[in-house]
């Protein structure tokens, strides 16, 4: 492989890498702070994609003339706020009422939630796959030379760019950031010092949720063909790249992600290519069996 | 229990029946006798993700692979070299396809078996959630390889398979298992698993060898799928990957969760309803003067397998038959409403 094509399969890498860094994101605070996996945080993923299906019709006549480039801003924002919505919804209807329970009557109910997303979604949507609008003209870019990227992949990385600064800031600066990291370090301490436990889970049930949305929104504008299935796969591999990251780590998440989408894109590149999807569970059963604190995760001790 | 003794009486008189009621089978109507066969074949299955699930705590999502390699691997040998068998042994009657039946049946099971090995060792290191995901992920594994399979079909399935499934066999099967599982568990060395599922480090603590535990429920619950496998196949004459694909696994997770978890007479009882409810939705979707809404809802049963598994976490998560564990706050304590705190809670 020469060193251009090295190059653009890097490219091509990193930019799967970023949704998945995105959706990973959310699995990584849920577990954060509830140590809980998420089932259904693919699913959401989907529903983003199809939010803005269906509100870019109703939203981008409003953006005509100079205004046009916000057109689909605006359907990202309010597709996040969406999916936020649903986010919070389903940990109050589906989650919060077993909080108390073992951890595998949750797990059950997340497949549960994430199944209801998964064939409801069939059934409102319909099963066939659609065709997202394009939002913005996909054209590849002058003056790159050999190398191929397209404005839509480079919109993607800076909107995944500025999200991951989002959040960095929400977490490590706002006071519901230092409450979430506070709950994920030592719940009874954090509510012993004033943190309202609801809230702060709520809060990142959205944050997490929104990322998705926004993931669904940009994987649909690079691969157009979007149907109520769609979740499934990119949500365990980025659940895999949650775990690559170490679980629970917010920039090992994004760095998984990354890690995950250049892997998968070279061995989809190479003689291998019909194993490409396989590779995301061999990785996972790799990490869980030597290092399953995963990157940069800590290896927690288990008190007897 | 009061049944002990008269186990190995109820195993032989459930053979008999099996048999008896085989010759008549052919006074059935063909679907009705099709479902009946269906429904053994899924209290095998049942049962069998019962011991992974139930009995050891091992919580596998992925039991329709193992069902898959015992279809396709007793359906391969007994396609391709069946003939030679019958030659071999001198004609084709009720004795040779017996034992040729019986023959493939084992190996789809022991095929199965080895997976269940190679599954349920990364178990070893896995808990709950992780267990949960690579199990899935080796449910697809395992269908993504049989489908790359051009010798036996690959996505096109495999057809052509001899109707060898009657009453009598999957019956007798389903006898075997429950008798095998029902003994296993009543026995000194069964209690092992309830213990690797109720506090492993303290079976440990008292020398429970709990590596040993896990890996020989998910090797017999592999067996018993791949048998199931096996008599599915010759009962449908026809295969297909997408046929054992996640949500067959999860049709029977929801018996095990239904029946309680850790309950053979529960997950039984559960199969034989979920099996029943399942082709009466598909009736269901047919009648027309029902408004359309739910006669799609019925068409799209998985929507229903979701809200059902939902509402039973949320109402009634033993299942029917299951039983609460017995540990930490009684279950009638008083309401007091307070914010639970996450599990990870010191």
């Amino acid at each position: 492989m020469s060193s251009t094509e090295f190059i653009q399969q890097l490219i091509n890498g990193l930019s799967l890498g970023a949704f998945y860094a995105l959706i990973a994101l959310g699995y990584t605070m849920v577990y954060g702070v509830l140590r809980f996996i998420n089932f259904a945080h693919g699913d959401v993923f989907m529903i983003g994609a199809f939010c803005g299906y269906y509100l870019s019709p109703r939203v981008l006549p409003y953006f005509t003339g100079g205004l046009t480039p916000l057109g689909p801003v605006a359907v990202l924002i309010l597709t996040m706020l969406a999916c936020a919505l649903l986010g919070i919804a389903i940990e109050k209807l589906a989650y919060r009422p077993l909080r108390s329970r073992p951890k595998l009557t949750v797990l059950i109910t997340a497949i549960g939630v994430s199944l209801f997303l998964e064939y409801g979604g069939q059934f409102v949507f319909g099963a066939d796959p659609k065709s997202f609008p394009e939002l913005m003209p996909d054209r590849a870019l002058e003056g790159t030379g050999a190398l191929t990227i397209t404005t839509t992949q480079l919109a993607a990385f800076i909107v995944t760019i500025i999200l991951l600064v989002a959040l960095t800031f929400i977490v490590k600066r706002t006071r519901l950031g230092m409450a979430m990291r506070a709950l994920s370090n030592n719940p009874t301490a954090a509510a012993l010092m004033g943190v309202n436990i609801d809230t702060v889970i709520s809060f990142t049930f959205g944050l997490g949720s929104a990322l998705a949305g926004a993931a669904g929104i940009l994987f649909a504008l690079s691969y157009p063909s979007i149907d109520p299935l769609m979740g499934l796969l990119p949500g365990i591999k980025a659940f895999v790249a949650a775990v690559l990251g170490g679980i629970g780590n917010i920039p090992g998440a994004a760095v998984g992600g990354l890690i995950l989408g250049v892997v998968e894109t070279f061995v989809g590149g190479s003689v291998f290519s019909t194993y490409r999807d396989a590779i995301a569970f061999a990785l996972l059963i790799v990490i869980l069996l030597f290092r399953p604190a995963g990157i940069f995760g800590r290896t927690q001790v288990e008190k007897v | 229990m009061n049944y002990r003794h008269i186990k190995k009486w109820l195993l032989l008189a459930a053979i008999i029946v099996s048999a008896v009621a085989s010759q008549f089978s052919g006074a059935i109507n063909a679907y009705y006798l099709q479902i009946i066969i269906f429904i053994g074949i899924n209290i095998i299955l049942a049962v069998g993700l019962n011991l992974i699930n139930g009995y050891t705590g091992q919580f596998s999502l992925g039991h329709a692979g193992f069902m898959a390699i015992g279809a396709y691997v007793s359906a391969y040998l007994s396609t391709e070299h069946g003939a030679g068998f019958f030659r071999a042994i001198g004609g084709t009657n009720f004795f040779s396809i017996s034992v040729l039946f019986t023959g493939v049946l084992i190996a789809g099971g022991l095929a199965a078996a080895v997976a269940g090995l190679i599954v349920g060792v990364p178990s070893l290191r896995l808990k709950g959630d992780y267990l949960a995901i690579v199990t899935l992920g080796f449910g697809e594994i395992i269908r993504v390889l049989i489908q790359n399979t051009d010798a036996v079909g690959g996505p096109r399935g495999y057809s052509g398979i001899a109707s060898y499934t009657t009453l009598f066999w999957t019956y007798s099967i389903v006898a075997i298992t429950i008798y095998v599982v029902v003994s296993l568990i009543d026995s000194t060395y069964g209690r092992g698993f309830l213990t690797v599922r109720d506090d492993e480090i303290a079976a440990e603590a008292v020398g429970i060898n709990t590596t040993r535990y896990k890996v020989t429920a998910f090797v017999l619950g592999a067996f018993f799928a791949g048998i199931a496998g096996g008599l599915y196949a010759h009962s449908t004459t026809y295969i297909n990957p997408s046929g054992f694909d996640f949500q067959r696994s999860i049709e029977i997770v929801i018996m095990v969760i239904l029946g309680g978890m850790g309950s053979t007479a529960g997950v039984t009882f559960a199969a034989i309803l979920l099996t029943l409810l399942l082709e009466y939705l598909r009736f269901v979707s047919g009648y027309e003067w029902l408004p359309e809404i739910i006669r799609r809802i019925a068409a799209n049963r998985v929507i229903i397998y979701s809200l059902v598994l939902i509402a039973l976490m949320l109402l009634r998560p033993q299942g029917l038959f299951g039983q609460l564990p017995r540990r930490g706050l009684p279950i009638g304590s008083a309401r007091v409403k307070r914010t639970k705190l996450p599990p990870h809670a010191a």
